[in-house]
């Protein structure tokens, strides 16, 4: 087994892991970036849209032009920093602080790195109805990456199911595909994601049923049409059902974080709902409970990707530190106060009470 | 079912948000260039209208997630807002156009791209065919693909045209 050494391994080469790994090597780390995909740039690649934020998150700019800022930045730092696609990391020996990770189909790799950082991102949710097995049924990160990536048009028309900010933000990307979207389907009374997002659909013909799930896929080799229902206020149906025309249906109900390998480095862990799903306790820096251990973006508690490249750069930032770089912790401050303006609207309600169950004050020694 | 709030809560302006977020009409009528409509009701962390702005219309926000204030006596109409906005929640309306059409200055990032001369249908906050409309210029401001279709239509029009779909043509 080929072995590489580093002072910090970033697993994850998305926005998050980017950001962590640049912020590490400008300090003078060495860092490797394990990356599971054929390439880095993580969901920023396929991201068509122009990103919400301010100047400092790249506000106004492509999310695809900012994976390429953030590898440009990586490559003018890239003494330090060696990035492996293809690159799965599967474990982690604590007793000789080894990580072994599988290498594209056949090879296994081990990594020898006195921190790592955790920037894993997250999975798409599915949730059960009849037929949810048969082709044409999608995660919209899915259909995402067919058409924005790899320029495959992925149907001719789209149930969303989901009114969140993927829910929506994918759909106007299918119409911008060519794709006709006949509806999205949002269980919630409002749609959660921004409503700016959901006046731009809407004006281009596309209703947003409210209060309405789906309740079957039709069709037997592939999808054919879908079956909604009503919800009430408990979220139970009412009984009124719609059939709705379509041949993709696409999921946007949730991601979960992808903390694998926290759990499996013995980091304290928490059920947050707000955060959608089990997200490591951490400091203010961003380190979790194991201290060789920091976590960053979506893997740390479901939110936007500008807020993940934040993380990333606390705890790159911080892990730096922790080993003696010269890593300037001034930045610290200002990074938390971008931090908190992006959280502090209505929108960043849930992420506030998520961030308030799992931050800790110093980790005890 | 669909009263004012259940559409607002899937994304469409109401009406009483419809008059608070119109320009005052004593500036507007007869302003060359228009005046920039900015349909944004929600407090979210997103600034670029502000940032943008060259003429200082559209003031500072003093906390990132500040809904837009426009002080309309700057607005000169360029529609940059339009261009930048990531929420395409920015629109220039200019009443002065004809003694019947207004010219409505709209983000459009779909294909095909209309052209000068083309008529393309107008478009309202529910998706509805409100009138044909003719392109009058098509400008990309910030060379970023997200174009601005300047098009002419009907004037009592102006607070409910938000859209355009290009038509497609016979072969």
């Amino acid at each position: 087994m080929r072995e590489f050494t580093t002072d910090i391994l970033v697993i994850g080469g998305g926005a998050a892991g980017l950001s962590a790994a640049a912020e590490a090597a400008s300090a003078g780390a060495g860092v490797i970036i394990a990356e599971s995909d054929l390439h880095l740039g993580g969901q920023l690649v396929k991201q068509t849209h122009k990103f919400f934020g301010s100047r400092d998150e790249y506000a106004g700019t492509r999310g695809y032009k900012i994976a390429g800022i953030l590898m440009a930045e990586l490559d003018e730092k890239g003494k330090n920093a060696l990035s492996m696609t293809s690159t799965t990391v599967t474990g982690y020996y604590p007793e000789d602080g080894m990580f072994t990770a599988m290498r594209g189909e056949e090879s296994y790799i081990g990594i020898r790195a006195q921190r790592c950082v955790v920037a894993s991102g997250a999975q798409e949710r599915i949730i059960p109805f009849v037929n949810n097995d048969i082709p044409g049924v999608y995660g919209a990160g899915a259909v995402q990456t067919l058409m924005n990536l790899y320029g495959v048009r992925p149907g001719n028309r789209a149930l969303m199911i989901g009114a969140g900010n993927i829910g929506l933000i994918v759909s106007y990307q299918l119409m911008q595909a060519g794709v006709e979207v006949a509806a999205v389907a949002e269980a919630m009374p409002k749609v959660g994601g921004y409503w700016v997002h959901a006046a731009k659909i809407r004006r281009l013909g596309v209703p947003i049923l409210l209060r309405h799930s789906i309740k079957e896929a039709l069709g037997e080799r592939a999808v054919e049409g879908a079956v909604i229902a009503e919800l009430d206020d408990k979220f139970a149906p009412t009984g009124a059902e719609k059939r709705i025309e379509c041949d993709i249906i696409c999921l946007a109900v949730g991601l979960s974080p992808t903390t694998e390998i926290l759990s499996h480095a013995g980091c304290r862990m928490s059920y947050v709902p707000q955060l959608c799903g089990f997200a490591p306790l951490r400091d203010r820096t961003m380190r979790t409970s194991n201290p060789s251990f920091w976590c960053a973006g979506d893997a740390s508690g479901i939110e936007e990707a500008s807020a993940a490249m934040i993380e990333g750069r606390i705890a790159g930032l911080c892990a730096a530190r922790s080993l003696g770089f010269d890593a300037d912790m001034e930045k610290l401050d200002e990074y938390w106060s971008r931090l908190d303006h992006l959280r502090a609207g209505e929108a960043g309600e849930k992420i506030r009470a998520g961030i308030a169950k799992v931050l800790r004050g110093r980790w005890e020694d | 079912m669909d009263n004012d709030g259940t559409l607002f809560s899937s994304g469409v302006l109401t009406e009483g948000l419809i008059r608070e977020m119109r320009p005052p009409e004593s500036l507007w009528k007869d302003k060359k260039g228009g005046l920039a409509v900015v349909e944004c009701p929600q407090r979210i962390p997103c600034d670029p209208c502000a940032s943008n702005c060259p003429a200082g219309a559209i003031k500072p926000f003093a906390d990132i997630n500040d809904t837009p204030v426009i002080d309309h006596s700057r607005c000169t109409g360029c529609a940059i807002c339009a261009a930048a906005c990531p929420g395409l929640a920015c629109f220039v309306i200019d009443l002065t156009f004809s003694h019947d059409k207004a010219l409505f200055k709209l983000p459009y990032e779909l294909l095909p791209v209309p052209s000068r001369g083309d008529a393309v249908d107008c478009l309202g906050r529910t998706g509805e065919v409100l009138a044909s409309g003719r392109v009058e210029a098509v400008t990309e401001p910030k060379r970023d693909r997200t174009r601005v279709i300047h098009v002419s239509a009907p004037k009592d029009l102006a607070d409910h045209i938000r859209a355009v779909r290009a038509v497609k043509r016979d072969v």
